[in-house]
């Protein structure tokens, strides 16, 4: 009786405190926005949330508004409201949800945004710097783009005390300290190094916890559903980055996964293929695009997104509190420079995690509005299919966009690639008897 | 004797094949899906089962495949047309590796192991430029029935650059070469060579490999055949049945089934 009732009040938990954090993190923008206060637009791949926490400044992620209005089905309203305004269909589906959604006043089906105050971005994504150039001329507010230096080569990540490293920091450092003299001039408040201490040490729980959640999924069965679960554990990783709320999340998160893993109680009841997911997942039908694998018994214990869409958090990185803005620096070098290398050269981490994971097979999913992460996955699958002799599907749908989703397309793709998932585990059966 | 069938249920046509236990074709039929797609399935099946002269209580074992494999209410499972047009065409082919399958909807790029297993596939994307439906688009903007359409342009010397095989703009392409002077053949010619040009596009992404067997309702049209061998620089097969290629393969993992659930009697005969 006491297990059972210890394993309702655990088991689960993650995603129903990822919910309600959700519903909070929603009425506070809401009230943010009926009290006239702006907010700090910033993007999933370098939010700095944690010095923006500094400044009190609400943060708002159109990403993962846009998003949002995928899953609850309304999408098409807003894509289309921002096509009637000229917007092209080929462009990015959050950019339009977004258009869409200032031209409503900030109004989503979760609540309502304020403006912004400021929008802070990095370079990891192309679309960040015109999107914010959008919001320049709409609200005449300042944004700060970060020119965070990538990797120079598959395979070539520099760390602390290499030469190149240390130059890539201080020019980072030297962007944030413009950054933190920017803001105080926007919120008219002075920068209090001691409170960037404590949301750094906030961020350093989370991170921590990011990694062993991620880590923990190795076990067999898996614990979580890195696309469907893992994306609510992604929201609250991005909006509660540098929070008290957010770090506690993920404590209790990792009791939850050591729970799971400790009594062996698996997110499938029978788990048949452990999969990886490549890509940003498809929103406009996100559960019943789950249920197209977990049918067959295939569940995604990892995926692309829960590394780049988490701004390098993945990584476990821990800043030194005692010297917060040179590490902040490094944190976010050390974050953007995977989020992007996550996308330009993911062969090398995909083949390690196959091997760690032990998967079955993956999945690479394109998307027609999104370029940045869906360019060049065709040749990343060819040479991981020359690196691990694993069965792959490349499957093409939309982030956003309904009309280029086929559901009975993707449940053809898929139930193919069930049934050569099953022959081959019969050939290797029949091989060993 | 038992039998073992295979019902393809595609966008536009349905076709049933019954194989017996050497998996030697005893029926076939083919007819229009439309819009009762149940009723196309069990018509299809009915027609192979007269044309084999077969009673329906012989069939030990029926797979559905196509877009409609879930409607094949009489069925006893369902597979892909995707590994059954690879299962068919290794059947027919043993040396097949790669097989283009084209059909009213869709094209595939499959590649197979010997033993007609998926090894990797691509298809088209949500659009359906490039497909037999394009044939078919261009069949009616110039009043040519279907199954002339390749010897038409087969005829063609000079064929036209068609800048987009989108179904919908079909007719506005083929029309606006017409406005230019361009003789029929020509076109269609051209026609031809963009489809195949895109389905070779497919087949590159799981890359070729030798024998290539083409597959579905367009390798009935010679002009296809001729223009994606050109494409391709090399042969490729082409079957009789190739129209009935995936309920050739539906029919042959029937009969695995059949052959599968005597196994363990096979065992105990042998015991004793």
């Amino acid at each position: 009786m006491e297990t059972a009732q210890k394993e309702a009040g655990i088991v689960g938990r993650g995603n129903r405190e990822g919910a309600r954090l959700f519903r909070e993190w929603f009425e506070e923008l809401t009230r943010a926005a009926e009290e006239g206060r702006g907010g700090a637009y910033v993007f999933v791949m370098g939010s700095l949330g944690e010095l923006l926490r500094v400044f009190d400044l609400p943060v708002v992620f159109p990403e993962i508004n846009s998003l949002q209005t995928a899953v609850r089905k309304v999408a098409h309203e807003y894509l289309n409201e921002a096509e009637d305004l000229g917007y092209s269909p080929d462009i990015c589906g959050y950019v339009k949800a977004d258009i869409a959604t200032q031209h409503r006043g900030g109004q989503l089906p979760m609540g309502r945004i304020p403006k912004p105050s400021i929008a802070v971005l990095t370079n990891a994504c192309n679309t960040y710097i015109k999107w914010a150039e959008i919001w320049e001329r709409m609200y005449h507010m300042p944004s700060y783009v970060l020119d965070v230096p990538g990797s120079r080569a598959d395979g070539l990540l520099p760390g602390p005390g290499d030469r190149d490293f240390e130059n890539d920091r201080r020019y980072v450092s030297a962007q944030l300290r413009e950054l933190i003299a920017l803001l105080e001039e926007v919120t008219g408040k002075r920068f209090d190094v001691d409170r960037l201490r404590e949301t750094l040490g906030h961020a350093n729980r989370m991170n921590a916890g990011w990694k062993r959640v991620l880590e923990l999924n190795q076990s067999r069965p898996s614990l979580f559903n890195a696309l469907s679960d893992g994306t609510i554990y992604l929201g609250v990783s991005n909006g509660f980055r540098g929070a008290a709320q957010g770090a506690s999340y993920f404590d209790d998160l990792v009791e939850e996964m050591e729970y799971k893993q400790a009594n062996g109680i698996g997110t499938l009841v029978d788990e048949q293929y452990r999969l990886i997911f490549v890509g940003v997942p498809c929103y406009p039908i996100f559960r019943r695009f789950t249920e197209l694998f977990t049918e067959h018994g295939g569940t995604f214990i990892n995926s692309t997104y829960l590394w780049f869409a988490s701004g390098g958090s993945n990584l476990g990185f821990q800043y030194d509190t005692k010297d917060p803005v040179e590490s902040l620096a490094e944190g976010l070098l050390l974050g953007v420079r995977d989020s992007m290398d996550s996308m330009f050269f993911q062969t090398r981490a995909l083949a390690k995690m196959i091997d760690e994971y032990a998967a079955d097979g993956i999945v690479f999913h394109p998307i027609k509005s999104c370029r940045t992460v869906s360019t060049g996955l065709a040749d990343n699958r060819r040479a991981l299919m020359a690196l691990r002799d694993i069965p792959s599907l490349f499957v093409e749908s939309d982030m956003m966009d309904r009309r280029v989703v086929s559901e009975a397309q993707l449940k053809n793709r898929i139930d193919a690639f069930f049934e050569g998932l099953a022959s081959r585990r019969q050939i290797a059966a029949a091989g060993r008897a | 004797m038992a039998y073992a069938a295979g019902v393809d249920v595609g966008s536009t046509q349905t076709k049933a094949v019954i194989i017996d236990e050497a998996a030697r074709i005893v029926g076939r039929a083919l007819t229009e899906t439309g819009a009762n797609v149940m009723r196309a399935a069990e018509n299809a099946f009915r027609e192979a089962l007269a044309e084999g002269d077969i009673r329906e209580e012989e069939v030990e074992y029926v797979v559905g495949t196509g877009y409609g494999r879930y409607k094949v209410t009489f069925g006893n499972t369902q597979v892909t047309e995707i590994s059954c047009h690879g299962r068919g065409a290794v059947h027919m082919f043993p040396n097949t590796r790669t097989v283009v399958d084209m059909g009213g909807q869709d094209t595939k790029a499959i590649r197979v192991s010997s033993r007609g297993e998926i090894v990797d596939f691509c298809m088209n994307d949500k659009c359906a430029a490039g497909t037999g439906r394009f044939l078919g688009a261009a069949s009616a903007a110039l009043d040519i029935p279907l199954e002339e359409l390749g010897p038409t342009a087969l005829r063609g010397e000079r064929p036209v650059k068609i800048s987009t095989t989108c179904t919908v703009f079909a007719e506005t392409e083929v029309l606006s070469w017409l406005g230019k002077g361009k003789k029929i053949e020509d076109i269609l010619l051209g026609v031809h060579q963009s489809i195949a040009s895109r389905s070779v596009g497919l087949l590159w992404r799981t890359g070729i490999e030798e024998e290539v067997t083409f597959t579905g309702g367009v390798a009935r049209n010679v002009a296809m055949i001729e223009a994606l061998e050109r494409e391709l620089k090399l042969k490729v097969n082409v079957s009789e049945e190739s129209h009935y290629m995936g309920a050739l393969g539906a029919a042959l993992f029937a009969l695995d089934h059949i052959l599968a659930s005597r196994e363990p009697a096979r065992a105990m005969r042998g015991a004793s």
